[in-house]
C-alpha cells in the first residue's frame, strides 16, 4: 500500500518526476562511465606488460626507463653495450631476455629493432601472448612486423615496402631509403603501445645504420653495393658485415625463479662495467599510476558534484510539491497517518527516482560498452572488459541511494513539520 | 459513555486568550448530535480536539474512556485511524488514488483486514458503481467524492463519524442524497456522529441540536 501510495504520487507528478529521474539518470551515468574509464584506463594501463620480470636500461630514473621502454615515450639517456647485456644475459637466473633497440620511426611510429624471443616471451593483460593477425614474425634482415595501429592508420598490407626514418619526429630529412622495409607481418590489437610500433630484427636496424655515424648519413661511405642484399634468406646470412649490434637501448629479463628477482637487480644496479638501472615494471607502473592520482580524484570530484546537483534537484521538486500536497497531508492526517509516515513517503518517492535512475543508467553503461566495445578497440585500441560491474561500482550505486536519503531529509523534515502542525482540513 | 468532555480550555500558541472552553459535554454512543454555531465560534478547534489532532491547554477528553491526551502522539494517530471517521465539507480524498485505494488506505493505518471487499460493498451500497471503482478520485463529481468519503470514513467501523459541513459543495437534491446514506450508513454501523454545520434546514434529521455558542464560554473568539 505504501509503496503504491508512493508510485501513484509520482505518477501524478509525472512531469517534474520525469525531468528529475532523467538529471539522476544523466548524472549516475556520468558516475559509473567516470568510474568505468578510470577502472579501465587502470587495468590497461597495468595490462601493459606483464611475465617480465626485470627491465633494464642505461642508469636513470625508474619511471624514465619505463616510459621509454614499455611506453616508448621520450629517450633514453644512453645505451646499454652490447657485452653488458651479454653479461647479464648469460647469468644462469635468466631464462629468456628481448633485446630492445630504439631510435628509429616511421611517419611518427616508433620503430623497435629486437630479436624473435619478443614474439615468444613478451606477454601484456593476464598473461597474453603477441599473436599475429596476419602474416610471420620477421625472418630476413629487412622484415617489418606492425602494431596493428600502424598497419590500420597508414594502411599498410603484407609485402608493401616502406622506409624508416632517423630519429624520432613525424617528418624527418634523414631517411633510410637505401633500406626499405617489407611487411611480413601485423599484430593482432592488443590495447597497449605495441599495437603503435614497428618491429625489426636488431641487425636490420644495425644494418640501415651502416654508413652512419653519430645519427647522420656519410655521404662518402655508402654501403658497399651487395654487401647487405635485400631478401636473400634467413637472419643468420653471412654478409659482409657483421650485425651484431654495439649498442642496445633496453632489454627485458624472464627469470627461472621470482625468488631471484631483487638477487639479480641488485647485482645490474651494482654491475661495474657500466651504470645500469634494473627495475621491476610492475612496481614502477604502479608509481606512475599514482602520478595521475590526482587527476583521478578530480574526476572522480566533478562526477560527485554532478551527482550532488541532481540530487538537491530531486530536493526541490519535492520541497515544491509539498506545498501543493497540504490537502493531502490533512487527509491522511485526519486517517491516521503519523507525520513520520509522510516524511517515510517523501524518502521512498526519492529513493524510486534515484533507483529508477541508477538501473536505467547502469543498463544505459552496460549498452553502450557493449556496443562500442569493438570499435573502441579497433579504432583506439581500448579494450573494455564485458564485467562492466565492479565492486566498486555497487559502493558507487549504494552511495547514491545514500545520499538521495539524506538530500530527501530537507523535503521530508519539511513535511513532517508541517503534518505536525496540520488540521483537519475543512 | 462515548465521549466526555469536562472542563476544556484551548487557546493558540502563546496567546491567553482561550478559543474554546467548555466546562462539561457529552455524546452518548449511538447518538446523531448536530451542532451548529457561526463562522469563528469553534466548530473547527472542536473537532481537531475530537480527533486528537489539537489537545487541550487543560481539561480533558475521553473518548471509549481512552483519555486522549494520556496518549503518545503516534499512538494517538493509530487510536484516530481506528475509533474514528472523518467526513470534510471537500477534498477528502487522495486525488491521484482510486476510490477503493482511498478508502484501503484509511483501513491501512488501522490495520483493519480484508479492507478490499469491504470497501466495495460499502461503495455499492453508497451507489457508487463498479466502472468508478478505480478512478483516481479527482476524476469523481463532488456528489460521489462525498460518498467515497462516507465509505472511507465507516471502513474501519469507527465508534465515531466526525463531519464538518460535508453538504456545502453540493446542490439541494444531492444533499439530500448524501444526508439519507450518511445517516442509513451510521445507524446501520451503530455508529455516534456529530454534524457540524450552519445550516439549520438539516437539523430535522438529528436527534440532537446544539448550539456551539451555548456550550463554549470562551466567548465566541474563534
Amino acid at each position: 500500500m505504501f509503496l503504491r501510495l508512493a508510485l501513484c504520487s509520482l505518477w501524478n507528478r509525472k512531469g517534474s518526476a520525469l525531468l528529475t529521474f532523467l538529471a539522476i539518470t544523466v548524472s549516475v551515468f556520468v558516475l559509473l562511465g567516470v568510474e568505468q574509464i578510470r577502472h579501465q584506463a587502470k587495468s590497461s594501463f597495468g595490462n601493459t606488460v606483464s611475465g617480465i620480470d626485470l627491465i633494464v636500461g642505461a642508469r636513470t630514473g625508474d619511471i624514465n626507463l619505463l616510459l621509454y621502454s614499455v611506453f616508448r615515450l621520450g629517450n633514453a639517456t644512453n645505451n646499454i653495450s652490447w657485452q653488458s647485456y651479454q653479461h647479464i644475459a648469460d647469468d644462469p637466473n635468466v631464462a629468456w631476455t628481448i633485446p630492445i633497440s630504439l631510435g628509429d620511426s616511421h611517419k611518427g611510429y616508433r620503430v623497435m629493432g629486437t630479436t624473435a624471443d619478443y614474439f615468444t616471451h613478451f606477454r601484456f593483460g593476464q598473461n597474453k601472448r603477441l599473436e599475429l593477425a596476419e602474416g610471420a614474425p620477421f625472418s630476413d634482415l629487412f622484415d617489418v612486423v606492425l602494431g596493428s595501429e600502424v598497419a590500420r592508420s597508414l594502411g599498410y598490407s603484407l609485402g608493401d615496402k616502406l622506409v624508416l626514418a632517423h630519429g624520432l619526429g613525424s617528418t624527418s630529412f634523414s631517411q633510410h631509403d637505401d633500406k626499405p622495409f617489407r611487411v611480413a607481418g601485423i599484430l593482432k590489437p592488443t590495447g597497449t603501445p605495441v599495437d603503435q610500433t614497428l618491429h625489426v630484427s636488431l641487425e636490420g636496424i644495425e644494418a640501415i645504420h651502416i654508413g652512419w655515424q653519430n645519427g647522420v648519413k656519410l655521404p662518402g661511405s655508402p654501403m658497399a653495393p651487395g654487401a647487405i642484399a635485400l631478401g636473400t634468406g634467413a637472419l643468420d646470412t653471412t654478409t659482409h658485415h657483421d650485425l651484431t649490434p654495439k649498442t642496445i637501448t633496453a632489454f627485458m629479463v624472464g627469470l627461472k625463479s621470482k625468488l631471484a628477482t631483487f638477487q639479480l637487480q641488485r647485482q645490474i644496479n651494482t654491475y661495474t662495467g657500466e651504470p645500469l638501472l634494473a627495475i621491476l615494471p610492475g612496481v614502477t607502473l604502479t608509481q606512475l599510476w599514482q602520478m595521475m592520482a590526482v587527476m583521478e580524484n578530480t574526476l572522480r570530484l566533478i562526477s560527485a558534484l554532478v551527482l550532488l546537483a541532481s540530487l538537491l534537484g530531486l530536493a526541490a521538486m519535492l520541497l515544491a510539491s509539498i506545498r501543493e500536497r497540504q490537502r493531502e497531508i490533512a487527509v491522511m492526517r485526519a486517517i491516521g497517518a503519523s507525520p513520520w509516515f509522510l516524511l517515510a513517503l517523501i524518502e521512498m518517492e526519492a529513493v524510486l527516482i534515484a533507483l529508477a535512475g541508477s538501473i536505467l543508467a547502469t543498463g544505459l553503461l552496460c549498452l553502450s560498452t557493449t556496443l562500442t566495445a569493438e570499435v573502441l578497440a579497433e579504432r583506439f585500441s581500448l579494450f573494455i572488459e564485458s564485467t562492466v560491474i565492479t565492486p566498486q561500482m555497487f559502493t558507487y550505486l549504494l552511495a547514491v541511494i545514500l545520499g538521495t536519503v539524506l538530500v530527501a531529509l530537507i523535503p521530508g523534515i519539511s513535511v513532517y513539520k508541517s503534518a505536525l502542525h496540520q488540521k483537519l482540513a475543512r | 459513555m462515548l465521549v466526555s468532555i469536562q472542563n476544556i480550555s484551548f487557546h493558540y500558541g502563546s496567546a491567553n486568550i482561550p478559543v474554546l472552553a467548555i466546562p462539561q459535554w457529552s455524546v452518548q454512543s449511538g447518538e446523531r448530535v448536530f451542532l451548529h454555531g457561526p463562522s469563528g465560534s469553534g466548530k473547527s478547534t472542536l473537532l481537531n480536539l475530537l480527533a486528537g489532532i489539537l489537545l487541550p491547554n487543560s481539561g480533558a477528553i475521553e473518548i471509549l474512556g481512552q483519555r486522549l491526551n494520556a496518549l503518545s502522539a503516534r499512538r494517538r494517530d493509530k487510536w484516530r485511524a481506528r475509533h474514528i471517521g472523518v467526513v470534510f465539507q471537500q477534498f477528502n480524498l487522495i486525488p491521484y488514488f482510486g476510490a477503493v485505494d482511498n478508502i484501503r488506505l484509511a483501513a491501512h493505518f488501522a490495520r483493519t483486514p480484508n479492507a478490499t471487499g469491504r470497501a466495495k460493498e460499502l461503495l455499492q451500497a453508497l451507489g457508487i458503481d463498479e466502472n468508478l471503482h478505480h478512478q483516481p478520485a479527482s476524476q469523481l463529481s463532488i456528489g460521489q467524492q462525498q460518498r467515497v468519503a462516507i465509505a472511507r470514513a465507516l471502513i474501519n467501523q469507527p465508534e465515531l463519524l466526525i463531519v464538518d459541513e460535508p453538504t456545502s459543495a453540493l446542490d439541494t437534491q444531492n444533499r439530500n442524497a448524501f444526508m439519507t446514506l450518511l445517516l442509513e450508513q451510521a445507524q446501520r454501523n451503530d455508529t455516534a456522529l456529530i454534524f457540524v454545520s450552519h445550516d439549520l434546514s438539516l437539523a430535522g434529521r438529528f436527534s440532537r441540536v446544539e448550539a456551539l455558542v451555548e456550550i463554549n464560554r470562551a466567548g465566541g473568539q474563534h
